[in-house]
């Protein structure tokens, strides 16, 4: 694409914002954010990637990593603000979700050991992974405050933390993993996956495009097993202290 | 009172804060065993609070409450919990049948209830065998109640908490609910500590009451109390329940 073509596609910003402007729409403003952010940090990236993948340093590659498991987290963390330790917990389970998924793919040679694999393919996953982890919370937060009377009954019965949350637990780390395995279910035939069309558009044999587009969704799979009961299971005993309480929440706080 | 009163639960100066707002304020009092305490008085005073203390699903900010001649925290939670029970306010349910309900006790100590023993505790408490593989949230709210004390005295416990249980039922079944407590009092000697919001009923079943209001304990005693207190704050609160 020349640079030409390129400036022409901002015809697509042009238009939200007649229509923002003419329905009163109020979009404007953050159109334009958007734009200039879009442009600005997928540049940066671009530069980025090109530095990284002339290097081939391993060292590079490690930071991309680093990086993009810290930004991550500090994403992914706002959702758990009441679970003590919850920005390592995060940390930790987006470093395992890597670990396993790039031991596997590198492991077993399924993919070169390359920036140019490496990267996109991490990237892919452990932002999948923020956003499963942030379904996670979400959810667990709500099956907690629906059933807190559930839960004291269990403590009461002389249960323990984890026999109290564990309905809760299950339920949150099923509810997060299931559009995963929806997705997956009618991919292809309404919309390709922008990762393929990418590829096609870039010129590569579909059925070429097709085989990465596999290894990607089988590892989202294991991503979201992974992610989900990773945080679950690290988070729900900050709900309780070591009296085997539920700590206590001030209503009006919430 | 007797001297030959011996002491189940001992509360001494406990106080209970969330974030700096007093909920409860210097609580000293004891519960004696094998009898029934009632406690009374205004909502929001504090006796749902109070009664999780002592199962230790609170703990006080400050103060100390003794089991026995224990002090509560050397207690482990489980085994303090299993010694005594509590039927929370509202009934809680779990998904399931009536006999997974009444099981659960066991089945988080990963231990059996044979169908035997699970109709045994319902003609215990007064429900139909019939009831065993029914859905338990689809009871009666006094069929929940009765699941929820069968439940709780499945861990045969010492000392019963009980958090207004007949008051969302009516006449009929709260007086059959009375009636199983007080049986259940006399049969196994297990004190009962009773949250109930009905002035005549406290006067029928407590031998002694706890007066609560505004997380103050107003007064404690024999039940006679109730009647003939000259404390300006419990007869104000006593006439205001009457005149509802
Ligand atoms: N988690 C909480 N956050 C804020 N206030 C609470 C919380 N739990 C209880 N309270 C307050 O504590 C007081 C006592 O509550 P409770 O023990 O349930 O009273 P009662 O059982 O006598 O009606 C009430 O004023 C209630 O609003
Ligand atoms: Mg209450």
């Amino acid at each position: 694409m020349t640079y030409t073509s390129l400036m022409l596609t901002l015809i697509f910003v042009f238009i939200p914002l007649i229509l923002s402007k003419t329905l009163k729409l109020g979009l404007e403003k953050d159109t334009l954010i958007a734009t200039v952010r879009s442009i600005i940090q997928l540049l940066a990236v671009g530069y980025v990637l090109t530095f990284v993948f002339e290097s081939q340093s391993f060292l590079y590659i490690f930071l991309m990593v680093a990086l993009m498991i810290v930004a991550a987290t500090l994403n992914a963390r706002k959702k758990g603000k009441a679970i003590k330790g919850i920005t390592w917990k995060i940390a930790l389970t987006l470093i395992v979700v890597e670990l396993v998924t790039q031991g596997i793919l590198l492991g077993f040679g399924i993919i070169p050991a390359t920036a140019q694999y490496i990267i996109p393919i991490s990237g892919m996953l452990i932002g999948n992974s923020m956003v499963l982890s942030i379904l996670f919370l979400n959810r667990f937060d709500s099956e907690i405050e629906a059933s807190r009377e559930q839960i004291e009954l269990i403590l009461s019965l002389g249960g323990t933390p984890k026999q109290a949350v564990h309905n809760q637990l299950i339920q949150a780390i099923r509810a997060s993993m299931i559009p995963t395995i929806e997705s997956q279910k009618t991919i292809g035939l309404v919309q390709l996956p922008g990762m393929m069309s990418g590829q096609i558009i870039g010129g590569a044999d579909p059925i070429v495009a097709v085989q990465f587009q596999l290894l990607i969704i089988f590892a989202l799979l294991t991503t979201a097993a992974l992610s989900s009961s990773l945080v679950g299971f690290l988070s729900y005993p900050a709900l309780f202290n070591e009296r085997m309480q539920m700590i206590k929440q001030n209503w009006n706080k919430r | 009172m007797t001297q030959t009163n011996q002491t189940a639960i001992y509360f001494e100066n406990v106080c209970y804060e969330i974030d700096g707002i007093s909920i409860l304020n210097n609580i000293t009092g004891s519960f004696y065993k094998g009898k029934i305490t009632t406690l009374v008085g205004p909502s929001g005073a504090g006796k749902s609070t109070l009664l999780k203390m002592c199962n230790n699903l609170h703990s006080p900010t400050s103060g100390e409450i003794l089991i026995g001649s224990l002090p509560i925290e050397s207690i482990e939670p489980s085994t303090l919990r299993k010694k005594v029970g509590i039927a929370l306010q509202n009934a809680p349910i779990m998904k399931g049948t009536v006999f997974e309900n009444i099981a659960l006790p066991y089945t988080l100590q990963q231990k059996k209830l044979s169908e035997k023993e699970a109709i045994s505790c319902l003609e215990n408490v007064g429900l139909n065998p019939d009831f065993l593989y029914r859905s338990a949230e689809d009871l009666s709210g006094g069929q929940k109640q009765k699941v929820s004390i069968a439940r709780s005295l499945l861990n045969q416990p010492e000392i019963l908490l009980l958090d207004e249980i007949t008051s969302a039922l009516d006449p009929t079944s709260a007086k059959e609910i009375e009636e199983l407590i007080l049986k259940i009092n006399q049969q196994h000697e297990v004190t009962i500590i009773w949250i109930t919001h009905n002035i005549e009923q406290a006067k029928r079943v407590g031998d002694y009451t706890w007066v609560l209001i505004n997380g103050q304990l107003a007064e404690s005693g024999n039940s006679t109390i109730l009647t003939e207190s000259k404390n300006q704050r419990i007869q104000q609160f006593t006439k205001g329940v009457k005149e509802q």
